[in-house]
């Protein structure tokens, strides 16, 4: 079994880098068929550390967290998890892993404390040990009022946050989650953040995948950027930014049949220009300057707006496609 | 101090033993939410049909012909075929719609992947917790049976296990099936109306296998509702046939069954891992 991988030569920042990786992946791939989902990727992860996959829908982020999470075998490559490889040790992988999967698969004809219970008994864990905890888990998930409801009764925030405590019933070292805010309302989002930020501070691990930029900046130390199941750029959200991009963007609309006709004559402004069908974006390190610039050259955007730089515009750079669609 | 997990390693070894019943107990935990219906299946069904076919029909074929069913009353005769049809209907129930629910309706399979627990645990807690569920309404069925009189012989009540396994024979190749389907087009439906319906027919039940003309008695040599009634029969009222035949059926629903839980388990394995 192989877990020499050491941690990351760029430490994410702000925090101390630890010692001991909890993953390590090298050259990892998966094929169906003709198609490479994930086409040898190598990443690891230290203890404590919150990590990021993020990419497009399709990029390979979905297929790699289930290598990671023990329940689809690897094509190819090495992968340990805590020193486990998780094809041939499956159930002690699981055992150390909480996961939130991207789709909820609650019991729905089971109440919401019950599920904890039933989830807690795959586990082989005691009832002394299932009952408490389970009410500490409500708690933690702000869904003690709703213990005895029934799981179809609940919104979709609150089935999120009931998955995040199901998952959390084994108290694992490690927590998957794979798109864990997707089709959730802001405040919902925020509130689901909150708790993340929680589990961090206390030391769990986290590996998400998502095609939120803003909430990869909000919850990763470090991620790696996916797409079209390879690696296209890793490092902390600063750094990423720093390396991809300009430290502002200014962001103009001409309307929706001038903005690329438009793009000639900002040529020069700022150090990079990007014309998209809705807007043109300006990359410069000083936004005003730039829309300064702009209007001494006499042109007239019907709205303009500088923003700092994103991991939007990190992926922008870096694949010439957007995000989210 | 509140007590904490035990370590992953622990876990693993439990569900590596145990996972199959861990599983099993979270399938009957949802069964109970249907439990009522389930027993007023189990009570209702048995009182309705041997009421109606003892009381009602018996009282006809009896006064033309008190011979015809090997020097038994007409109830005796199909009580065994009743017991052991309630059962493959209940099974059929169970290794379909709850399998579809499982990989795709409400995903109910996939959270207890993510666990400790293999596929092929998941399947075997399902089929499990269905057979208790065979056993306690097939006991029910049979204390109704007995109730009316229609198990002459002190041997009746294997027919509970006669009828749960011929409920697996049937249930776990339609578990497999129910595995392999990606979309529900009315394939269950069709199922109950063109595979259950004519076995329950055709299989011996209402009258001997042997008045059927020879180009549809096929269905009942295949058909474990067949197998196990015959089976119930040696064990209600010692009913005579060969005994190589006996053996023959319980070879058949032994084998069905295996069979069945082999390709559920690679199946259940193969979508889940994809």
């Amino acid at each position: 079994m192989r877990n020499k991988a050491i941690v990351s030569s760029t430490p994410s920042d702000g925090l101390p880098a630890r010692q001991a990786t909890v993953i390590a992946a090298e050259d990892l791939r998966k094929t169906y068929g003709d198609v490479a989902a994930v086409d040898g990727i190598s990443f690891s992860v230290p203890a404590g550390e919150s990590f990021g996959l993020l990419g497009p829908n399709g990029a390979g982020k979905s297929t790699t967290m289930k290598m990671i999470g023990a329940v689809t075998q690897r094509t190819s490559g090495k992968l340990s998890i805590m020193g486990l490889d998780p094809d041939s040790h499956g159930p002690e992988v699981r055992a150390l892993l909480g996961v939130v999967p991207q789709q909820d698969n609650l019991d729905e004809e089971l109440r919401v404390r019950d599920n904890l219970l039933v989830y807690g008994r795959y586990f082989g864990l005691p009832m002394s040990y299932l009952r408490p905890k389970a009410d500490e888990l409500l708690e933690f998930a702000q869904l003690t009022d709703k213990a005895k409801s029934k799981v179809d009764a609940l919104s979709g925030g609150m089935k999120r946050r009931l998955t995040i405590a199901r998952s959390l019933i084994n108290e694992p070292r490690i927590l998957l989650l794979d798109e864990p805010t997707t089709g959730l309302d802001p405040q919902a989002r925020h509130t689901l953040w909150d708790r993340l930020f929680r589990l961090k501070e206390q030391g769990v691990t986290l590996i998400l995948t998502t095609h939120y930029m803003d909430e990869a900046e909000q919850l990763c130390d470090r991620l790696i950027v996916v797409d079209k199941g390879r690696i296209m750029a890793e490092g902390s959200p600063a750094q990423l930014i720093r390396e991809h991009s300009t430290r502002e963007v200014l962001e103009l609309r001409f309307g929706s049949e001038r903005n690329a006709i438009i793009g000639p004559e900002l040529q020069g402004i700022g150090e990079r220009l990007e014309a998209l069908p809705d807007r043109v974006l300006i990359y410069a390190h000083d936004g005003e300057a730039a829309l300064e610039q702009v209007s001494s050259r006499g042109l007239r955007p019907v709205t303009s707006l500088v923003r700092r730089s994103s991991l939007e515009d990190v992926f922008l750079r870096l694949t010439g496609r957007s995000l989210v669609d | 101090m509140t007590e904490r997990a035990h370590a992953p390693e622990v876990s693993a070894a439990r569900a590596r033993r145990w996972g199959a019943f861990y599983y099993a107990e979270q399938v009957l935990r949802v069964m109970k939410g249907y439990g009522w219906s389930i027993l007023m299946y189990s009570v209702g069904q048995p009182v309705a049909y041997l009421f109606a076919m003892g009381v009602g029909l018996a009282a006809l074929v009896d006064a033309e012909d008190a011979g015809a069913f090997g020097g038994v009353s007409y109830l005796a005769f199909i009580a065994p075929a009743l017991l052991v049809s309630a059962a493959v209907m209940s099974a059929a129930n169970e290794f379909t719609f709850p399998v579809m629910d499982g990989f795709k309706w409400r995903r109910t399979y996939y959270g207890p992947h993510a666990s400790p627990l293999t596929p092929q645990q998941i399947a075997a807690g399902q089929i499990i917790a269905v057979t208790l569920r065979l056993l306690l309404q097939s006991a029910v069925y049979f204390a109704a049976v007995a109730w009316f009189g229609a198990s002459p012989s002190g041997w009746g009540w294997v027919g509970i296990a006669v009828a749960t396994l011929a409920g697996l024979a049937f249930g776990l190749p339609l578990m497999a099936y129910s595995a392999s389907i990606k979309d529900e087009k009315g394939q269950f439906a069709l199922v109950m109306r063109f595979i259950v319906m004519p076995l329950f027919l055709f299989s011996g039940t209402f009258f001997p296998l042997d008045t059927l003309p020879l180009a549809v008695r096929w269905i009942g040599w295949i058909s474990p509702i067949w197998h196990g009634t015959e089976l119930g029969r040696v064990f209600s009222y010692g009913y005579q046939e060969p005994p190589v035949l006996t053996l023959v059926h319980i070879v058949v629903l032994v084998a069905l069954t295996v069979l069945g839980w082999v390709l559920t388990k690679r199946q259940f394995i193969r979508r889940l891992g994809q």
